[in-house]
């Protein structure tokens, strides 16, 4: 065996455990499903139906309508309120003053907390009769809230809730771009006179840009999956204002059985994120700016 | 003048982002009389520690760690070593299709989970397998999902091809260049990669939820939320479950914090 041979066999064998994974759990799992999203299937039928399902849900479904509109809302905002959290928090820990390990520690372990156990500690805090949110604003002279159950302010309470996580890693991503930018650049502008302002709007702004991209692209998958803290709180209610997306999927799947319907439910959130992903790759190319590419 | 600014824009920002632990501890050490009496109160006034017993053995909770621990164990093992070796097959073999693989491996992080959730719960429900760990834990040994391949190959390029070289020309096999060579040099992805893989199976909800019915198989989380329906008003109780499932992550983070905050910075996510 000549040693280029010898090497491409090896290098198939070393990649072998995720190839079996790849086609067990992943590509033959998405073939099937969406076959399955073309059945009628559940505990009792098994049936081909064509594109029922789709129509049904599309057309005939006003759940998932809801489900979607408030996980849009969500995302409206979360997504851009959680990359100016994050990015406000890197620039303070970007700064040069004492005790910044501290500091980052506090503002990253939220992150760190078992998604279950920040879903109990959060209802505890939106609880209305004792929780602090609302002993706070007793305080303050404010009427109470029924965070969880009024069913105007649950998706405000999600909102909120989600700000607590801002200080992880997406943070951190912002946080080693700010550190790569090269100190030159404010130092050039510092000469000319440019204000603290125009610094930041003319050098990091643009030289963050690929980091706040990759943050948004993320972020926007990421809010379209919210699951657990909804399942665990407030399971979708009052009267479905926080019934999400991925939580009337899971019910579909495997609180009602409707598998069809359900297989069909996750390729129209798969096309849905593939569509908004691809939207901002394309929109990508007026703001974002990378360093070194020719202009 | 600026750094007080700064400086005091971290204080009020930390302190907000802790208010809902301090609360969350306090609640955990106080009596029940207490709790009633006066929720807000930061510092409780007779501290117990009673509420930790009582929470770790109104439902078998004991189980629910032992549970978590093996499964988190197993699949934070077998992540590592399945994981290293296709990022080195990734990283030093030439071989065709490779950038096409590792195209459709990246494009993977991209796949929402609710796509392949059903057909795979088919597989193992065909399998007998509903009710076991094997859902769980089985998927951890082909790799460890991508994002953790990715991390461990960005950091084999990083080490020099030269000494693959040498131990090739000293007569070594590739699987002893893997376990000799690259492993003793990858410390820092190790860990990043190991942690990373402990908090998503000591976090994990949704899997359990699904595959685990008994609760005697239960892991934390998923236990958790039964102690939510039977004692669901006894907060204090609750609080102190919680302390429970969240001490280890915090303890593993206070740990692994240098490694944890570079892993990230180093695997070249910064977007260059």
């Amino acid at each position: 065996m000549t040693r280029q041979r010898r090497e491409a066999v090896w290098g198939m064998a070393f990649i072998t455990p995720w190839l079996v994974g790849f086609l067990c759990f992943t590509l033959g799992p998405m073939l099937t499903s969406l076959w399955l999203s073309l059945n009628k299937y559940d505990l009792v039928t098994h049936q081909f139906v064509g594109f029922e399902n789709y129509r049904r849900i599309l057309q005939a479904d006003p759940l998932f309508w809801k489900s979607l509109q408030n996980t849009v809302l969500y995302a409206v905002f979360t997504v851009p309120l959680g990359i100016a959290g994050s990015l406000a928090i890197a620039l303070l820990l970007n700064q040069k003053v004492r005790g910044i390990p501290v500091f980052r520690t506090c503002f990253y372990l939220p992150s760190m907390v078992p998604a279950v156990a920040g879903a109990l500690v959060w209802s505890w805090v939106f609880n209305a009769d004792n929780g602090v949110l609302n002993q706070a604003l007793g305080f303050l002279g404010l009427p109470h809230i029924q965070w969880l159950q009024d069913e105007r302010y649950t998706l405000f309470a999600f909102v909120l809730m989600s700000l607590w996580g801002v200080g992880g890693q997406r943070m951190i991503i912002f946080l080693a771009g700010l550190q790569g930018i090269s100190e030159t650049y404010y130092e050039a502008a510092k000469i000319d006179g440019a204000s603290v302002l125009q610094q930041f709007r003319h050098i990091t702004l643009p030289m963050l840009s690929p980091v706040m991209f990759f943050n948004m692209v993320l972020g926007v998958i990421g809010a379209f999956q919210v699951f657990t803290s909804a399942y665990i709180m407030t399971s979708g209610g009052p009267n479905n204002a926080s019934l999400f997306y991925a939580l009337y999927l899971f019910r579909n799947a495997f609180e009602y059985f409707k598998f069809g319907k359900a297989a069909a439910l996750a390729w129209l959130l798969f096309v849905l994120l593939l569509g908004l992903t691809l939207v901002q790759f394309k929109n990508s190319k007026k703001w974002v700016f990378y360093e070194g590419e020719a202009k | 003048m600026k750094k007080a600014l700064v400086w005091l824009a971290l204080v009020a920002g930390s302190l907000m982002f802790c208010v809902p632990f301090a609360w969350t501890l306090s609640t955990a050490f106080k009596t029940s009389e207490e709790y009633a009496r006066n929720p807000a109160a930061l510092v409780p006034t007779h501290p117990t520690l009673a509420n930790f017993p009582k929470a770790w053995t109104a439902l078998p909770f004991p189980t629910f760690v032992l549970n978590t621990v093996v499964i988190t164990l197993v699949c934070t093992v077998a992540s590592v070593v399945t994981g290293s070796l296709v990022a080195y097959g990734f990283s030093r073999f030439r071989f065709r299709w490779r950038n096409v693989l590792f195209c459709a491996m990246l494009a993977t992080m991209m796949l929402p989970g609710q796509v392949t959730q059903i057909p795979v719960f088919l597989i193992w429900r065909d399998l007998h397998a509903i009710d076991t760990f094997a859902p769980l834990i089985v998927p951890a040994f082909f790799g460890g999902g991508a994002f953790n391949i990715f991390l461990m190959r960005q950091f084999f390029l990083t080490i020099p091809r030269e000494l693959d070289e040498a131990a090739l020309m000293d007569g070594a096999s590739y699987p002893q260049i893997w376990w000799r060579v690259l492993l003793p040099l990858s410390g820092p992805v190790i860990a990043t990669v190991s942690i990373f893989a402990f908090l998503a199976n000591w976090d994990a909800f949704e899997g359990p939820l699904i595959y685990l019915n008994s609760p005697e198989k239960y892991t934390v989380s998923v236990g958790l939320r039964m102690f939510q329906d039977s004692y669901g008003t006894n907060f204090e109780q609750l609080m102190a479950a919680s302390v429970i499932h969240i001490l280890p992550t915090v303890v593993l983070f206070l740990i692994a914090q240098r490694y944890f905050l570079k892993g990230i910075s180093l695997s070249g996510l910064g977007g260059r």
